[in-house]
């Protein structure tokens, strides 16, 4: 009798969270949805002009500068990452890697406005120095969150390689081959599902993070041409206007939020396949 | 254990309890709006609080159209607006201007441009001149600094410069004075507008058709770009926020007004 009371009280508990989600998705889409049939999806989509006091809404300029920024710190933030992962886990004496993991974990825990401010006043004036431009640029914003989503890529792939069983390690190595070999063609492709989680979860917080992005990124309405032209991210955009907007502009930000929601759930279905179907091909061979 | 939890129950319920009720004791003054009118009356509201210490004002930014909605909708007791009100919105609220505010134009201390027509500056930030050299500058790009959809100072600006034109979209867009300031002090090629009483000393303002941007020519009407600052009430005040438009309104408030580097109601 108890055990089933606990068993329904945990099971509420565990539907609460779900619930939370359900119930952002439903008002989002419930506030967004009227402006996109309004305006019509493509002209949202792919129009460039935002003028919301006039009732013109094209986010394009945005997506792209979203999608951009992301990509951008992407490379950067796996690169970095992963070679991190790799050297902790694989070539690094215990002592140090006592020290060096929970140092890029205390990144994760400084504030982003800390990175933004930071962006704006180191890296935005070299950038504006030596490569030109305005400084405010999606070459700043990727470094930006390249840099705050590293404590997520390196930690989540350490945990991947960590689980992978010696036994891979030791087998490859007593096949013959090298340090190297043995990293790159067992573990790697061992741990490949846990560094596509590692990889997602840090797309994540590059494309959903708005204030360090509104501090270095420029904010501009046009379509970056170049790393050194500044942009706007979806993100951004709500938050620079949410405070100022009634009636249709104010949909047309939670409609950017419906546009983000999908591209998340978009890429992050596509990352999810192309692991999965990866390792399928993996286990035929 | 179950000592423990219902100790520590008790112990949030009474803190809970003790903020409701100190929440309750002080009904503050909530005045919400304009982030360019933000810090004069943060400075007002200061001494305003000295002399009244019953009657507390509370200032919050957010900018001048969310201080329209928060009057309109009940959760500010006085509304603060940059820019002169709209048809519909004139009749909406009651307001009171509590001060002028000249918009200067801004540019980097090294840019050897002093001074600009209005039309420049129209075709500066529609994006038509791109060089600085067609405005006769050195030969340098222009790197245009707007502010948000929104702000008051934007929209003073559009309405007193731009007219029906549209701002490039080229230009970066920064969410207060302060970054727009941050932005042209450190950018030779940078150009932004900013409400005057903030300008300081990093920052050129330049003449606009040959009128120098100082609080005289504002004083004298001779400078174009002037806008209202204003306090909107929905109706008429209640007498705790009379109280403080009163204050603002007196000969000391406006006194401290203009010596922050604002130009009197009158």
């Amino acid at each position: 009798m108890k055990e089933k009371a606990i068993h329904v009280v945990l099971m509420l508990l565990a539907f609460s969270a779900i619930a939370a989600l359900a119930v952002i998705t439903a008002f989002i889409f419930k506030e967004g949805v009227p402006i996109i049939a309004k305006v019509g999806i493509k002209d949202f989509i792919f129009s460039s002009d935002w003028y919301p006091l006039e009732g013109q809404f094209g986010i394009f300029p945005m997506i792209v500068g979203s999608l951009a920024v992301t990509a951008g710190a992407m490379v950067l933030g796996v690169v970095l990452g992963l070679a991190c992962a790799v050297v902790l886990t694989q070539f690094c004496p215990q002592g140090m890697v006592a020290v060096i993991k929970p140092s890029v974990e205390l990144l994760a825990g400084i504030p982003s406005v800390v990175y933004g401010f930071l962006g704006v006043v180191i890296l935005v004036p070299l950038i504006r120095d030596y490569l030109g431009g305005p400084g405010l640029s999606v070459l700043a914003s990727s470094i930006v969150l390249g840099v705050m989503a590293l404590p997520t890529i390196t930690s989540i792939s350490v945990d991947a390689f960590q689980a992978v069983p010696r036994s891979y390690r030791e087998g490859s190595i007593a096949l013959g081959a090298t340090e190297w070999q043995t990293t790159h063609r067992v573990i790697l492709k061992a741990a490949r599902s846990g560094i596509v989680a590692a990889i997602i979860l840090g797309m994540g917080r590059a494309i959903g993070e708005t204030m360090a992005v509104i501090m270095v990124a420029g904010n501009t309405l046009d379509v970056p041409h170049s790393l050194l032209d500044p942009v706007r991210t979806l993100t951004s955009n709500i938050a620079l206007e949410m405070g100022y907007s009634a009636g249709d502009h104010r949909q047309a930000l939670f409609a950017t939020g419906v546009i983000l929601f999908v591209i998340i759930m978009i890429l992050n279905s596509i990352a999810l396949t192309v692991s999965r179907r990866r390792v399928r091909k993996g286990a035929a061979r | 254990m179950k000592w423990l939890v219902l100790i520590g129950v008790l112990l949030l319920l009474v803190v809970f309890l003790g903020f409701g009720w100190g929440g309750r004791g002080q009904a503050a003054i909530d005045v919400v709006g304009s982030t360019s009118i933000q810090p004069f009356a943060e400075m007002l509201a200061q001494e305003f609080n000295r002399q009244h210490p019953d009657n507390v004002v509370e200032i919050q930014g957010g900018g001048s159209t969310a201080g329209l909605q928060a009057a309109s909708n009940g959760i500010a007791d006085i509304g603060m607006c940059s820019r002169a009100l709209k048809q519909e919105e004139a009749e909406q609220f009651t307001a009171v201007t509590i001060a002028r505010d000249g918009l200067a134009v801004v540019v980097h201390p090294s840019n050897p441009v002093e001074d600009l027509s209005l039309a420049q500056v129209k075709a500066i930030f529609e994006g038509q001149a791109t060089n600085w050299k067609e405005v006769g500058g050195l030969d340098r790009p222009v790197r245009i600094i707007t502010r948000e959809e929104g702000s008051g100072t934007r929209e003073a600006f559009m309405k007193l410069v731009m007219g029906k034109g549209r701002i490039s979209r080229k230009a970066l867009t920064q969410e207060s004075n302060g970054s727009v300031k941050e932005l042209v002090k450190h950018d030779p090629c940078g150009i932004g507008y900013m409400s005057l009483g903030l300008v300081g000393g990093e920052l050129k303002a330049l003449r606009v058709g040959g009128v120098p941007a100082t609080e005289a020519e504002v004083q004298k009407g001779r400078y174009p770009l002037v806008r209202p600052f204003c306090f909107v009430t929905k109706g008429p005040p209640d007498v705790k926020a009379r109280q403080f438009i009163d204050y603002v309104l007196s000969a000391e408030g406006q006194r401290r007004l203009k010596e922050e580097g604002l130009v009197g109601a009158r």
